[in-house]
Parts: structure tokens; sequence; C-alpha cells
């Protein structure tokens, strides 16, 4: 059986389930039903042309304000992930690697994840990590990702070449450990050996417990990181699944053939 | 550079004095008897037969006027001003309805085409090459105290445009002057405002219907000419639903010993989606070399942005004057709207110069911009002077800032007072301010590529102001460059 | 109430004054000088909104009258004082404690003088008829009505002198506590003097007794800096909730000095801080940076004159408001080069962080440029906490108000940086700590 028909299964517990969303920004509805079901071990690649509305899923199943959800519902281990504040999600295992992660000028990166840490721990009920054995693991998922020492002392981001801040945002991603991933668009901006690190550090991530959401206009992307499923999106809906070899498909033929499937 | 080179062979013509506008014109006036009480509020009114509502309005203004003190917070300082030592009303005789040019007093229509003035509707800005098509502007002309032509009515009138002396829309137009006089610089506003308000002799009114785009600059000429004679200009501008208008205004006086008094009033007012562009060359008499004589020009400008999405960009050169003591401001009423400010004060000799904006964020998502530029040279002292403020209820308001100064010499001063006030966490605001003297480095360049030190100067000038520049219409743009230039002759030691 | 000073009622202000001025020290030329500067203040009377100086903190709306002057502290009035000193102890300076406006010997650290430090009450200055000391510490000018107050009525304080090429092994540390049982106002002037080549580190802080609530504090400081001599400020306001704190400092510099000061507000219902520096000698340097973090009703307002008399120095602002709740913050910074202070290089930065709706940030930087090579410059911003930043921090796991902690301790902490010492950038930030926790 293919692993696109294990998904497909009902009685795996599914980690992620987006039923029929439906979300508006300022009166325009930008997910019109959308439906996905995420499980444990699985890579999903979500592609789709600019403004078919990956981004805004990322941003909904994170919580970013400014959405509207005006129907649907996001589940995530079976527990309502929208009645969540943003850093409940995170500590629940929810992360997202930013397309455009910001810069935050005067709090140092290392400053930074140990307060995160620490905060995703207390909320989860476990014990605070101290100093020495946060800097001992920092330093080794460092090391493991080629991130130099001098910039866990900078501000977050703060002056950070594009591949740097991609990999920093794959740094949090080893640090937190979180149950899903999901990665807007990691590729943009990135030169080809940047992508290939970045890629090598998510690959490194892969484990049957974890999931990955990968979303990427470019099938570029797909060929460091090979998903399981992949789907296409346009105006606001999954218009179709298959597997690995569809990102091949739309290599080839565009985006065009789904325009008005949608 | 031409315009440099131009530049500096027309200041040598110049001569010692270099106000080029410091003629007088002789003609026979029609005064007020001197000294300010109701009687002159009286006569004024008479003068310009206006209603009894127009009177009343007046009246008002003086009495309370008469229970007001002069300002002192501007950093500027002059003799007391003995109000009561001025004409209020000036007007050239013989004093007759005007139908067409040929009847003006040809002595007047000399004076406006030596200050390169086109009262001809053929006519154009001394200076500049007019391509073909280019758009042509409609001139009000105040002479003293009257508006004295008023040019391209009729096609004003075909596009729906009201353009003309206010005094004549007072008679014409009493229900739009009712609707809108005072509403933006209440007659209680301020000193100089309601003394304004009480003796106001003439000045432009404008009304664009909803929809239209003024087909032309409009432009009003403003020229003080007789001796002790206070000038209060009224201009009033109301741009109605989705129109737009651009409106220019120059000023200029005789050379004369004794300071003369000009208190302006201007009022804008943009309804939804409407713009009005205004754009001021202030070339009052600045004194002499000494500091003798010169106008105290004490203005209230305000636009009042009413509607939605609406407009109002004032952009100002300010070269002449003895005193100058004016903030050209923008109330951002309406949501979405927006306020500008571009300025170039330019102050030599003994000049003072008190001047800058104030943007008051009312309305939601309201943005203001403020650039200016300051440049003292001489003994003269040039302060810019700012208000930003949001209210509680202006979320989403933006600003952003900058004044630079540049210093000629070391006997000048320059100075920065903005005042920067937020009640709403949603209001981003941003001000930055420098003060610096042409780089040595940088004159020794150009005058090492051959430059003369005056010429390096100017250039120097022209780019430190040049993004104020751009903003005005073509023909002012050349007209100011030179304006600055002739401003700053005799700053280099 | 027996109320110093009380406007509008046009109440016999000399006669309050005659009430209290046995309680004064200092005869003769001094006597004559308070009662200059008491009809000064009488003349102008509390500061208001429409004397420009004072357009945002108005004094006549906002305090209202000044309290009667504090009793001299009874034992009961120490012994509070010494427990809040004790718990607000910093390790390793030298303190000065003054209680309610009296010099405190038993609270205070006299100790093993470094050779060339002199350290002296006021009022036993004033009493010994020490007339350079005493003018000196009278020397200021009486058109800021505050001051002139605070000269008329100030019944003690330090004198605290720096012998010519003496570094001080330790901060010295004055302490102002309050801690009158009834509401009171007490007024306080210290003068330091540093000379030639010296060093020395000041730190002042505020607070109160348990249970002293409303008083006023005024205080007076001038500081002379003298050639080639170093001086490092560091002053914490955390009066409480509803006590005022009007005070000013003076400071002048000689040649090739230098002053390094920090100010940060995080207590008092209403506090106005007016520091004035110049520049008397060539080559001086200063840097001013300053913090407010206020919430609730608090009104906090820096009002710093930077004074360029002389050529070739440079000075540095750097001032932060983090604003919450109700509260109001004020800064007016002018930076003046006065027509031979050619070479000047003056720059500063103000920015404001409003953490509500209801929260007000005024800004008013000011140049003055007389001279024409000079380098100046400032900038001003107002805004609230980055969104984005936030959602990424959330995102992070981070809890709205840790985030926004991280955030406001970033945007402050360029500020409390510019400190040099190490144990004393600690106390600050502890301060800055402390009210990021209380509002959590």
């Amino acid at each position: 059986m293919t692993r696109l028909g294990m998904m497909l299964r009902k009685n795996v517990m599914s980690l992620l389930e987006v039923k029929d969303l439906q979300v508006r920004v300022e009166e325009r509805e930008i997910l019109h039903g959308l439906s996905l079901t995420v499980n444990p071990g699985e890579v999903h690649a979500i592609m789709g042309p600019n403004g078919s509305g990956k981004s805004t899923l990322s941003h909904v199943i994170a919580g970013k304000p400014g959405y509207e959800v005006t129907g649907g519902q996001v589940l995530f281990k079976g527990e309502d992930l929208l009645a969540m504040a943003p850093n409940e999600r995170a500590a629940k295992g929810v992360f997202l690697a930013f397309q455009y992660p910001v810069e935050i000028p005067g709090v140092t990166t290392w400053n930074f994840l140990h307060a995160a840490l620490n905060a995703q721990r207390k909320a989860r009920g476990e014990d605070e990590m101290s100093s020495p054995a946060f800097l001992k693991k920092v330093r080794e998922v460092a090391k493991s990702l080629s991130i130099p020492q001098d910039m866990l002392k900078r501000g977050v981001n703060v002056g950070f070449s594009g591949g740097e801040k991609k990999r920093n945002e794959i740094l949090q991603m080893a640090l937190f450990e979180p149950a899903v991933c999901i990665l807007d668009e990691m590729d943009s901006g990135l030169d080809i050996d940047a992508l290939r690190i970045a890629a090598d550090g998510v690959n490194a991530l892969r484990s049957p417990e974890r999931a990955m959401v990968v979303i990427t206009h470019y099938q570029r992307l797909l060929n460091y990181i090979v998903p399981d499923v992949v789907h296409v999106m346009s105006k606001g809906r999954v218009v179709k699944s298959g597997g690995k070899e569809l990102a091949l498909e739309l290599e080839e033929s565009g985006y065009a053939q789904f325009e008005d499937a949608a | 550079m031409p315009a440099v080179q131009e530049t500096v062979e027309r200041v040598r013509r110049i001569d010692v004095d270099q106000y080029r506008y410091g003629f007088e014109t002789l003609i026979e006036s029609d005064k007020a008897p001197k000294g300010l009480s109701e009687d002159t509020v009286r006569f004024i009114s008479a003068k310009k037969n206006e209603p009894a509502w127009m009177l009343e309005w007046r009246l008002e203004a003086f009495r309370r006027w008469l229970t007001m003190t002069e300002p002192s917070w501007a950093r500027v300082h002059y003799p007391k001003i003995d109000y009561q030592d001025l004409y209020y009303y000036s007007a050239p005789k013989p004093k007759k309805t005007v139908n067409s040019l040929d009847e003006i007093d040809p002595d007047i229509l000399k004076t406006y085409e030596k200050l390169g003035i086109p009262l001809r509707e053929v006519e154009v800005l001394e200076g500049v090459v007019r391509p073909e098509g280019e758009r042509r502007i409609a001139v009000d002309a105040v002479f003293d105290s009257v508006s004295v032509a008023t040019t391209f009515q009729k096609e004003l009138k075909a596009a729906g445009v009201i353009f003309m002396p206010i005094s004549e829309a007072i008679r014409e137009h009493p229900e739009l002057v009712k609707k809108y006089l005072g509403t933006v610089v209440p007659t209680t506003d301020n000193y100089f405002a309601t003394l304004n308000s009480a003796v106001f002799s003439d000045g432009s009114f404008v009304y664009v219907p909803p929809g239209v785009r003024c087909p032309m600059e409009l432009s009003t000429y403003f020229r003080i000419n007789e001796r002790n004679t206070g000038q209060f200009e009224r201009t009033l501008i109301i741009a109605d639903k989705g129109s737009y208008v651009s409106y220019l205004e120059g000023c200029t006086a005789p050379q004369r010993d004794e300071n003369q008094l000009h208190a302006a009033v201007v009022e804008l007012v943009t309804h939804d989606d409407a713009e009005i562009k205004y754009s001021t060359v202030q070339n009052w008499y600045p004194g002499n070399s000494e500091g003798k004589g010169g106008i105290y020009n004490f203005v209230t400008k305000r636009g009042d942005c009413r509607g939605r999405n609406s407009k109002i960009s004032w952009t100002q050169v300010e070269t002449g004057s003895a005193i100058t003591w004016k903030y050209p401001s923008c109330i951002l009423r309406g949501d979405n709207s927006s306020g500008e400010f571009y300025s170039i004060a330019i102050s030599n000799g003994y000049q003072q110069v008190d001047s800058g904006t104030k943007m008051i964020h009312l309305g939601k998502n309201t943005s203001s911009r403020i650039i200016s530029k300051g440049i003292a040279a001489g003994k003269s002292q040039n302060t810019y002077r700012g208000l930003v403020s949001a209210h509680r209820k202006a979320t989403g308001a933006r600003n952003y800032t900058a004044c630079d100064s540049l210093l000629i010499g070391d006997q000048c001063g320059a100075h920065t007072v903005p005042y920067v006030e937020a009640k709403n966490s949603s209001a981003t605001f941003e001000h930055e301010a420098t003060t610096s003297k042409i780089s040595e480095d940088v004159l020794f360049y150009c005058v090492q590529r051959g430059l003369s030190q005056e010429e390096a100067v100017g250039l120097v000038v022209n780019g430190f102001v040049k993004d104020v520049l751009q903003q005005l219409p073509m023909e002012f743009a050349v007209e100011a460059q030179k304006l600055i230039s002739i401003s700053l002759e005799g700053s280099v030691g | 109430m027996n109320v110093v000073a009380k406007t509008e009622t046009g109440r016999a202000l000399g006669d309050a004054f005659a009430l209290v001025s046995d309680r004064l020290p200092g005869g003769g030329k001094i006597a004559d000088q308070r009662r200059q500067a008491f009809e000064a203040y009488e003349r102008a009377g509390l500061p208001h909104r429409r004397i420009e100086d004072w357009k945002y903190t108005d004094l006549r709306a906002l305090m209202r009258e000044v309290l009667p002057l504090a009793p001299a502290p009874d034992v009961a009035a120490l012994n509070r004082a010494a427990a809040v000193v004790k718990k607000q102890a910093i390790d390793g300076v030298r303190r000065l404690v003054l209680v309610d406006g009296a010099f405190a010997p038993d609270l205070s650290d006299l100790g093993n003088l470094d050779k060339g430090l002199s350290i002296r009450p006021l009022r036993e200055v004033l009493d010994a008829g020490d007339g350079t000391l005493s003018a000196q510490a009278f020397a200021s000018d009486n058109s800021n009505p505050m001051i002139a107050l605070n000269g008329a009525m100030a019944t003690d304080g330090v004198v605290i002198e720096i012998a010519d090429g003496t570094v001080l092994t330790k901060p010295l540390h004055i302490v102002h506590v309050a801690s009158s049982a009834a509401p009171a106002a007490m007024f306080t002037r210290s003068l330091l003097r540093l000379g030639r080549d010296t060093g020395a580190t000041l730190v002042e802080s505020y607070f109160a007794a348990e249970g002293t609530k409303a008083y006023q504090a005024h205080d007076g400081l001038i500081v002379a800096i003298g050639d080639n001599a170093r001086l490092d400020h560091i002053r914490l306001v955390e009066d409480g909730s509803d006590a005022f704190n009007i005070s000013s400092a003076t400071i002048t510099l000689g040649a090739h000095a230098h002053f390094n000061t920090f100010a940060m507000t995080t207590g008092a219902h209403l506090s106005r801080y007016q520091l004035t520096v110049t520049c008397a000698g060539e080559g001086s340097k200063v840097e001013t940076n300053g913090v407010n973090l206020i919430n609730g009703k608090q009104h906090a307002d820096t009002t710093l004159f930077m004074d360029h008399a002389v050529p070739h120095c440079d000075s540095r602002e750097i001032f932060r408001a983090v604003v919450d709740d109700r509260a109001h913050s004020v800064f007016q910074g002018r930076i003046i080069v006065r027509p031979d202070a050619q070479k000047t290089d003056a720059k500063m930065m103000t920015r404001a962080l409003l953490l509500s709706d209801e929260a007000e940030a005024d800004n008013k930087p000011e140049l003055e440029i007389f001279a024409d090579d000079v380098t100046c410059g400032h900038g001003a911003t107002t805004g609230a906490l980055d969104e984005s930043l936030l959602f990424y921090m959330r995102a992070r796991g981070l809890p709205e108000k840790e985030a926004q902690a991280l955030l406001i301790q970033a945007f402050v902490g360029e500020a409390i940086e510019t400190i040099v010492s190490d144990a004393l950038r600690e106390v600050a930030i502890a301060a800055a700590r402390r009210w990021l926790e209380a509002r959590a």
C-alpha cells in the first residue's frame, strides 16, 4: 500500500486536521473550505500559485492576528487549535518557520531562545531548563547547522543574511522539538547552497512522530525535502492531492490547469 | 548649470540693495482714515458694499480682538506695533467696476508686468519658455487692499469653478461664504487672525464643485504699495467631493524704511476624496542690509481635511519679510486623510523666521509628511516650529518629519522646535532633524572644478532644497530657484 | 493646613516662608539669598501650562500646592527609614542618607574617607558660615520658580568636595528617604565639587519608608566637574505612587571633563527632573541618558537643557519612555550651541513606546544653533510594540506579557547599556525588571 493509501485510512489518529476552513481578511474570503489531514511521520507539500492562500493557511494555523475564521475547524491531536493563543499552540508543538523571519533588535538570540523554550516547557508543566544545560544544547544544535556562536549573541535575526535567518528558524525547530512543523516558503530568497544546508537541517528532523507541512511555490525545494503527499492549492482550496510525482507534473505543465478546477 | 550661471549674472545686475521688487508705483489711492476702531471696520464693510451679516461678523471679531494680547512665544523680536498708526484700507483710485484689463490703471498693469505677473491672459511668468499645450495660469491680482484683476474667469466659469475676489463672493455667493468662512480659522483663533477677521479687505475665493479637476493653476499675486498700510487679505478655498485644485500665491512690496504689517488668513476645506495643493512663494521686502524696514508677515494658514481620503498639501518658499510668523497647518479630520508640508525658509540680513506647521491627526488612518529646509545666512535667525499630534481616536495615525537646517556664516542662528504629541498607541511618528554647514570639502571640490565660491554655494543650496522645489509647479520652481540664489547673495564672506 | 504656597488663593505666602525661616540654616547673606529666591518664586507661583517650559507639566493643575515643610525626623521616622535603606542597599558604595530633608549621620557611611574626599552636611556648612561653599550651593538661577523655591527652602543636603588628583575608590550614594508620618514636603540641596584630574561615581536614589504615602521631594543638585575630571552619575526615582518629585541638577564641566549620566524614573505619581548641563571648558564630553517606565496615572517629565558654551565639545542623549495605562511621559530636550561653540557635535535621540490606548507621550527635542561649524541632530519616534515581532515571539511559545517584557527590555536597553559600571548597570536593570514584573 502506498503512503498515500495509508494516510487515507481512517483508523490512524491524525496529528493535524483542517476541516472545511473558511477564512476572511478584511471582508475578503481567502480560504473557501479547505481540508487537510496530516498524520505523524508524514511530510506534506502544499503547492500553488501566488495568492492561492498558502501563507494564509500557515498563519491561521499559527494564530496570527488579522484573520477571521468564518467557518470550519483546525484540530491538533483532536484539540481545537483555533481556540488557543499563539503561544499555547507553540507549547503544544505547532511550529511555523516564517517566510520572512522578523528582526528583533536588542533581544539576543540566546536570550530569546532560552525564554521561549522555558515558556513552552512551563506551559507543558515541565521543569525549566537551566542556563548551562540550555547552552550545551544550543551549542550542539547550532554546530550541526553550521551556525556560528557569535550569531547567538546578536539580536534575533538582526543583520542576518537570508540563509542565516532560515537556519535560525531551523535551529529553533530543532531546539523546540515540535510535533508539526510548517515551513512557509522556506526556499524564498535562498541560493542553492543555502537551500541545501537548510533542507539538510529539516531532513535531519524528520521522524516517525513528527509531521511536516512544506509550503512552496516551486518544485525545486521538493528535490531536497521529498514529500509523501503533494497538495495543489488554488483560489483558497485544495484542488488536487497526490504523491511526489504530482510536483514534477506541476513543474512541467504549470498551475494553469488547476485554475478552472477551483 | 545654466540656472546657477544665470542667477549669478542676474545678481551682478542688481544694485547694492538686492531686492528687485522694491520699486513704488505712484498712483492715487483711496484710504480709510488712519487707525483702528469700530468705525474703521464699518468703513471697510461699507466700501465693499457688504451685507449686514458680514459687518456683524467683522464687528464681533473686532470686539474680541480688543480683549486679546499679542502672542510672544515665537522666537522673533520687534518693537511694539502701534495699531493706531496704520491705514487699514487702501485702494487704487479711481475705484470703479473693472470689466476688462484695458480699464485697469495702466500704472498698475505696468507694476505687474515689472513683477513678471501675467495679467494679460496670453502672457506667462517671466523667464519660462512655455512649451506647446502647457497649462495656463489664472491670476487674481491684489493691489494693496483690493483685487484689481482676475483672469480667465470665463473659462473657469464654464468648468463650474468659482474664482473671484472674496469681496465679490460675499455679495454673489453669500451662502457659500457663510457656510465656510471662519470654520477653519475661527474669528477667535489668534491675535492676528482675529484682527484680520475684523479688517480684511480682499483676497481670493475659490470653490471647485464636486468631481471637477480645475482646468488650470489658480494664482493670486499680492502687492503692498501704499505707505503705512497694513495688508489683511483673506483667502478661502473649498474643494468639494472628488475635486482637485492647485493654487499659487506670490507676494512683493516696495522698499520702505518703516515696517509694514501683513496679517493674512487662508482657509482651505477639502471634502471626501478632494485635494488642494497650495504653493506660496513669499518674497515680501525683507528690509535693507542694516535690518531697517521690511514686512512683518504674521499669517494664519490652515487647511481642514474634512472629508474621507481628502488631501491638503502646502508648499512654501519663504525668502522675504523682515519677520515671518507662519504655520500652514492641516487638521486631518476625515478618515484616511493626509496632509503635507514642504518648506524652504531662507533668511539673510537681519531677517527673523519662525515658521513650520501643525499636523493634527483626528480621524482614523490619517497620515502626514513634513519636509522642512531652513537656511540661515547673514545675521538672521531661522526657526522651524512644528507640532504633530495624534488624538485618542486617531488610530493608525502616521507622521514622518525631516527638518534640516543649513548655516552660512557664524553670525546667524538655526533652530528647531518640534512638538511631538501622541495620545494613541497606534500612532507612529518619526522625526529627524539635522543642522550643519556647507561642507568646506564640497565647496573646495566645486571651486577646484572651476566654479566661483558663490556658484558653489548656489549649487549646494539648490541641492539641499531640491526635495521641496520638486513639489512646486514648474513655473514656480524656476522662479523659486532664482529667488533662493538672489536671497543668499552676499552671504559668502 | 499650613501650606507654604497655595495658588490662586492669594494667601500671604511671605508669612508662610517667615513661619519656617527659623528652621532654615544659614544667616546673613544666605538668608538674603533665600528671601530673594522666595520672592522670585512668589512672583511666578507654581508653573503652569502657559509657560512654554511647563507646557506639558502644569503644576498648578497637577500638584496644586506645596505641602508644609516636613518636621525633622524623630526616632520612629529614622527607624522606618533605616529599614527601607537596608532593604534597598547597594553593595560597595558609600551611603549618604537624607531622611525627610535632614542628613542622617547614623544611617550614613562617613568612615575611612579617601584622602582628598570631604563630605559634610549642608546644614553644618551653612552654620559654620563657610562663605565660598555656601555661595556655590546657592548660586543658582531664580528664573526657574521650582529651583528658586528649592533654594529658599532647602533644609539640608550633602556638600562633597574631591581634591585635585583624587579618584574615589567607592561610588557615593545619596539616598533620599521620605519617612514622615504626615503629608509633607522636603527640600534638599547638595553640592558636589570635583577638582582637576579627579574621578567619581555618584548614585542618587529616591524612595519612601513603609507607610509614607503623600509627600513631595524637592531636590537641587549642583555639580562642578573640574578640568580633566570624570563623573559617572546614576539617578533612580522609585518614590511611592502618591509622591511628587520635583528635582533639578545643574552640572558644569571644565576642559576635557567627562560626564556620563543615566536617570530612570519608575516611581512617583508626578515627577519632573530638570537637568542642565553646561560645557564650559573645551574638549568636554557629555552623555545623558534616561528611561521613563511608567503606568497607572503616573506623570514623568524629563527636561534636559544641554548648553554648549565653548568649542570642541561632544554631547549625546538617548532617552526612552515606556508608557502604559493612563500614564503621561514628557521629554523636553533642548540643545543650545552658543555663537563661539564651533566644532560642537551634539546628538539626541528620544523614543517613546505606548503600551495602552490611553497612554500619552510628548516629545519636544529642540535645537538652538548659533554657530555654523557644527554637527547637530535629533530624532524622535513614537509608536506601539511591533505586532509582527510580538506574533513571532508568541509563535515561539512566549506568553504575550513575556514577549512584551522582552521587547520592552530591549527598547530601554540601549539607554541602560550606557551605564559604565557593571554593578550599577545591574542595579538599573534590576529596577527595570521590578517594574516589568509588577506589570505582568
